[in-house]
C-alpha cells in the first residue's frame, strides 16, 4: 500500500490561479511544503528543525512589540522595562515570553545541532547546510549576548564589560578594536545604543540565513535515522499533511515546556544581580553569562597558561571562539562513510559524550573559578577538541560500521535487514 | 484542510469511508482548537499596544481659574491635546445665546455647552483634520464671531465654540469636566 | 518516541537548576518560609500584604524607596480609591516650572510615584554613615533566595560568635553575605500596632513585610498563574488532539 510521493494539482481556485500565474507563491508552496517528499521514517528527533523556525518567528513578534515600549538610553533603559512588567497591558507576559523564549531557542538549536551529529547529517552533499547551521548559531549568539544587555541590569552592563574587554586580546588594535565597539572609554550610553540596533537587525539576517538553510535542505531532502538516501517514492511521503501534523503535535509539547518556565517559573534562568540596576562602580561578585553561553566562558577561562608566546587571555578567546569555528569542518573530521550513529557502534557510545563534555562546561562556566572547577573545565576543554580533532576522524577511520538496510521503505516495513530502533 | 481529505479519497480502495470521516472529525477539530489557540495567542500582543495604566492615570487635569480675568483665556493640556479656557465677557455670553439653534451646522445651544455660563471649556482640535485654532493667544485672529479660527482651511468658531463657517463638520468638543470648587476645574 | 523531548525537559531543568547555583559561601542558606504565592497555584495574601504595606510605610519608607511603585498600584491590595487619594496625598511631590518658571511643591496624587525619603543617593548615604539603603520595589528578585533570602535578613540579627568582631556601624546579620551589614536591625517586637489586630511580632512583621515586598517586585503573579492555568490546560487538550490526529493520519504508512 503506497502513497503517492507528491500530489501536484496546481492551485484550485480561479483568484489563486490568476496569482499563481503572476507570483507562484501557490505552486511554491505546493512544491516545497504540501507534495515536497519527506523520508517516511524520520523520529522526533526531526521535530527540532520546525520548533527552531517556530521559536524565531516568536522570538521576532514579542521583540518587536517590546521595542516598541523600550528605551534603548542608558538612564531609561532599566525603568522601561519595569514599566513593560508593570504598567503595559500583558507587557509581563511579553517580556517573560521574549526572556525565555531566547533560552528555548538555544535548547532547540542544542539539540536539533546534536541531532545532526549523531546521524551524520553533516556529511555529503548536505554539508553547505551545516555550515549554515553553524553561521545561524553563531548569529544567534551574538543577537542573544547583545539582547541581554539592553534592560541595563549589573549583568547586563558587566557581561558586556567582560565580553567586549575579550577583544583587547587581539595583538597590536585590540584596545582599538574595543573603544569604537563601546563608542567610549568603557561600556555606555553609546554601547546601548548601537546592540539596540544590531539587536534589531541581526534577527533578520537570520532569518536570511535560514532561508539559505532550507533551500540547501530542500536540494536534497532532510537526512533521516538510518543515515541512507530515499530510493525513490517508496521511501517517502509528502511532508503535508504527514510531518505538518507531527510538527504540530511537537509544537503543543514544546509549547507545554515553554508555558511552564514562562508562567510559572519566569526567572529561571535568569541571574538575580539583572535586577538590580546596572553600577559602573560596583562589579557583582560572581559574573555569570546566561547559561546558553557558559560552555565557551569556561573555555575561555580554562586557558590559564601563555602558550608558544601566546598570552593567555588571547589563547582563551581563540580557543573559545575556535570551539564553534571547529563545528563548520565537522563535515571533513569525520571520516566515516556511514552516516547514522545507528549503525556505528563506537561512534555512537562516543558522541554521547560530547553532550556530557558541554554539560560539564557549563557546570564549570557558572562556578568561581578556583580548585578543582578549574582542573575539571581544563580536561573538559581538552575533551572538546580532543572529541572532533582526534575521535571523529580516527574512528571514522578504524570502526567496523554494522551492515546498512537496503532502502528506507524496506527497513519501516521489517522486510530489510534488520534495523533496530534507535 | 479539504484537500486533505480529498487527496486520500483518491488513492484508497473503498471502505475507508468511515475511517476517514473520524479522521476529518478529528483533523478538524485539531485544526479549530489550534486557530483558537492563535488567536488568543495574539490577542496580548495587541492589547500591549492600547494606552498603558500609567498614560491612563494622568487622564485628569486639574486647573487654577483663579488668575484668569474676565475676557482671558487660557490654554492647558489634558490627554495631551489643548484645552481652551475663555472667562467668557458679558458681551460674548450674550452674542452665544442669542443665537438662532436651528440655524448652525452642528445645533447646539450655548446652555448645553457650559456649565457656569461665565466659563467655556472646549478642546482647542479643528473638527476638520485637527489643527488647533487660533484665538486663545493675545493677538491671535478670532474671526468674525469674536471666537476661534482655524488658520489651515479657514474653520470659524462662535464664542461658544460652535462651526459657524468653513469646512469643519462640528461644534469644538466639550470634555468631561467638574468644578471641584468656584475658581477650580478638573477636567476628564 | 517522545525520548527527545524527556531529554529537553530533563536538560532544561538540569541547566536551570545548575545555573542559579552559585555557592553562597560568604553565608549560610536562609530556611525555606512558607509563602503563599509560591507553588504553581500561589496567590500573594493580600491581608498579609496590607500589613507589610503598613510595616513599609512606618518603617522602611523612613530609608527606603520604592520607586517603582505608583500610588495608585495599592488598588491591587484592595484599597479603594479614596483612602489612595487620601494616603498619597500625605507626602509632597515637586513639580513644575509654573508660568513664572518655578519649581512648586504639590500634594501627590496616585499616578505619583511613592516619594521617595531622600532627594538622591548622595543624601541617602549621608543620612546613612555612607551606606545606600538600596531601593526595595524589585529587592525579592534582586537577591539570590528571593522571599527567604529578605525574611533571613530581616529575622537574622543575632549575637556575634564568640571571638568575632564587629566592626564600628555595622551589625552582625546570620545571612548577609559577609554577616556585617550596616542596616541596624529595623524589626523589634510590638513596633509596630497591626490595624487588623494580628499580634506585631518580629517573625510576623517579617513574613507581612515580605509578602508585601514580593508583591511590590511582581505585582502580576496572581494574573500570571490564573493565565498559566488556563494556557497548561488547553496545551494538554491540544496535545492530546493532535496527538490522535497524528496517529490518525500515519495509520495509512505504519
Amino acid at each position: 500500500m503506497t502513497v503517492p510521493a507528491t500530489t501536484h494539482r496546481g492551485p484550485q481556485s480561479r483568484i489563486l490561479r490568476w496569482i499563481d500565474y503572476r507570483l507562484p507563491v501557490v505552486s511554491f508552496l505546493e512544491h516545497e511544503l504540501t507534495g515536497y517528499p519527506t523520508p517516511k521514517n524520520l523520529s522526533y528527533w526531526w521535530n527540532f528543525g520546525s520548533l527552531a523556525g517556530i521559536i524565531l518567528v516568536i522570538m521576532i513578534v514579542s521583540g518587536i512589540v517590546l521595542a516598541m515600549h523600550y528605551t534603548p538610553n542608558a538612564d531609561l533603559a532599566f525603568d522601561s522595562v519595569e514599566r513593560i512588567m508593570r504598567d503595559v497591558n500583558y507587557g509581563w507576559l511579553i517580556r517573560y515570553i521574549h526572556m525565555n523564549g531566547a533560552s528555548m531557542f538555544f535548547l532547540i538549536v542544542y539539540i536539533h545541532l546534536f541531532r545532526g551529529l549523531y546521524y551524520g547529517s553533516y556529511k555529503y552533499p548536505r554539508e553547505l547546510l551545516w555550515m549554515l547551521g553553524v553561521v545561524i548559531l553563531i548569529l544567534m549568539i551574538a543577537t542573544a549576548f547583545m539582547g541581554y544587555v539592553l534592560p541595563w541590569g549589573q549583568m547586563s552592563y558587566w557581561a558586556a564589560t567582560v565580553i567586549t574587554n575579550l577583544f583587547s586580546a587581539v595583538p597590536v588594535v585590540g584596545q582599538k578594536i574595543v573603544s569604537l565597539l563601546w563608542g567610549g572609554f568603557t561600556v555606555g550610553n553609546p554601547t546601548l545604543n548601537r546592540f539596540f540596533s544590531l539587536h534589531y537587525l541581526l534577527p533578520f539576517i537570520i532569518v536570511a540565513v535560514v532561508g539559505l538553510h532550507l533551500i540547501a535542505l530542500h536540494q536534497h531532502g532532510s537526512n533521516n535515522p538510518l543515515g541512507i538516501d530515499h530510493r525513490g517514492p517508496q521511501d517517502t511521503i509528502p511532508f503535508h499533511p504527514y510531518y505538518t501534523i507531527k510538527d504540530l503535535f511537537g509544537l503543543s509539547v514544546f509549547l507545554l515546556l515553554f508555558a511552564f518556565f514562562v508562567f510559572y517559573d519566569p526567572n529561571a534562568f535568569v541571574s538575580a544581580d539583572n535586577y538590580i540596576p546596572a553600577n559602573p562602580m560596583v562589579t557583582p561578585n560572581h559574573i555569570v553569562p546566561e547559561w546558553y553561553l557558559l560552555p565557551y566562558y569556561a573555555i575561555l577561562r580554562s586557558i590559564t597558561f601563555d602558550f608558544l608566546g601566546i598570552p593567555s587571555k588571547l589563547l582563551g578567546v581563540i580557543m573559545s571562539l575556535g570551539s564553534l569555528v571547529l563545528l563548520f569542518f565537522v563535515p571533513w573530521l569525520d571520516t566515516s562513510r556511514v552516516r547514522s550513529a545507528r549503525f556505528r557502534p563506537i561512534y555512537r557510545l562516543i558522541s554521547w559524550l560530547l553532550p556530557l563534555d558541554v554539560i560539564a562546561l557549563g557546570y564549570v562556566g557558572s562556578q568561581p573559578p578556583a580548585g578543582f572547577v578549574v582542573t575539571l573545565g581544563q580536561i573538559a576543554t581538552f575533551y572538546y577538541y580532543f572529541h572532533f580533532l582526534v575521535l571523529m576522524p580516527l574512528v571514522g577511520k578504524l570502526e567496523r560500521p554494522r551492515p546498512l538496510p537496503i532502502s528506507i521503505g524496506e527497513a519501516v516495513l521489517g522486510t530489510g535487514t534488520a534495523a533496530e530502533r534507535t | 484542510m479539504a484537500d486533505l481529505a480529498q487527496s486520500h479519497v483518491s488513492s484508497g480502495p473503498g471502505g475507508e469511508a468511515h475511517g476517514e470521516t473520524r479522521r476529518d472529525f478529528l483533523v478538524l477539530t485539531a485544526a479549530a482548537v489550534g486557530a483558537v489557540g492563535a488567536a488568543v495567542t495574539i490577542w496580548p500582543f495587541i492589547d500591549s499596544l492600547n494606552p498603558a495604566k500609567d498614560t491612563l492615570a494622568l487622564s485628569t487635569t486639574e486647573v487654577d481659574l483663579s488668575p484668569v480675568q474676565v475676557g482671558q483665556r487660557l490654554t492647558v493640556a489634558w490627554r495631551g491635546k489643548p484645552i481652551f479656557i475663555d472667562h467668557r465677557t458679558p458681551q460674548e455670553i450674550k452674542a452665544a445665546q442669542e443665537v438662532d439653534v436651528s440655524s448652525l451646522r452642528d445645533p447646539q445651544p450655548d446652555s448645553a455647552r457650559v456649565k457656569k455660563t461665565d466659563w467655556l471649556v472646549i478642546v482647542g482640535v479643528c473638527t476638520h483634520l485637527g489643527c488647533i485654532p487660533l484665538g486663545n493667544k493675545d493677538g491671535d485672529p478670532r474671526g468674525p464671531y469674536g471666537g476661534w479660527f482655524c488658520p489651515c482651511h479657514g474653520s470659524i468658531y462662535d464664542t461658544s465654540g460652535r462651526i459657524r463657517q468653513g469646512p469643519a463638520p462640528l461644534n469644538l468638543v466639550v470634555p468631561p469636566y467638574d468644578f471641584t470648587s468656584a475658581t477650580a476645574i478638573k477636567i476628564g | 518516541m517522545l525520548k527527545p523531548f524527556l531529554a529537553a525537559s530533563a536538560l532544561t531543568a538540569a541547566l536551570a537548576l545548575a545555573v542559579p547555583a552559585l555557592a553562597q559561601e560568604e553565608a549560610p542558606s536562609p530556611p525555606h518560609q512558607a509563602w503563599s504565592f509560591e507553588g504553581i497555584f500561589g496567590t500573594y495574601d493580600l491581608a498579609a500584604a496590607q500589613r507589610g504595606f503598613q510595616i513599609y510605610k512606618e518603617v522602611c519608607s523612613n530609608c527606603h524607596a520604592v520607586k517603582h511603585l505608583y500610588y495608585r498600584d495599592t488598588e491591587d491590595l484592595g484599597y479603594t480609591e479614596d483612602q489612595i487619594k487620601a494616603f498619597a496625598a500625605q507626602f509632597k511631590v515637586t513639580d513644575g516650572p509654573n508660568d513664572e518658571g518655578q519649581m512648586f511643591e504639590r500634594p501627590a496624587r496616585p499616578s505619583d510615584r511613592f516619594v521617595a525619603p531622600f532627594p538622591n543617593d548622595q543624601a541617602a548615604r549621608v543620612a546613612n554613615n555612607g551606606a545606600l539603603p538600596p531601593d526595595l520595589s524589585l529587592i525579592v528578585k534582586a537577591r539570590e533566595g528571593g522571599p527567604d533570602y529578605v525574611y533571613g535578613i530581616l529575622t537574622g540579627f543575632v549575637n556575634p560568635p564568640a571571638g568575632v568582631k564587629v566592626p564600628d556601624g555595622m551589625y552582625y546579620n546570620e545571612y548577609f553575605p559577609g554577616h556585617f551589614i550596616k542596616m541596624p536591625p529595623p524589626l523589634s517586637d510590638g513596633q509596630v500596632t497591626y490595624t487588623d489586630g494580628t499580634k506585631a511580632t518580629v517573625p510576623q512583621m517579617a513574613h507581612d513585610v515580605v509578602t508585601f515586598l514580593s508583591w511590590a517586585a511582581e505585582p502580576n503573579l496572581d494574573q500570571r498563574h490564573q493565565m498559566g492555568l488556563k494556557v497548561f490546560l488547553f496545551l494538554i487538550v491540544a496535545a492530546g488532539l493532535f496527538y490522535a490526529a497524528k496517529r490518525k493520519i500515519w495509520a495509512r504508512v505504519h
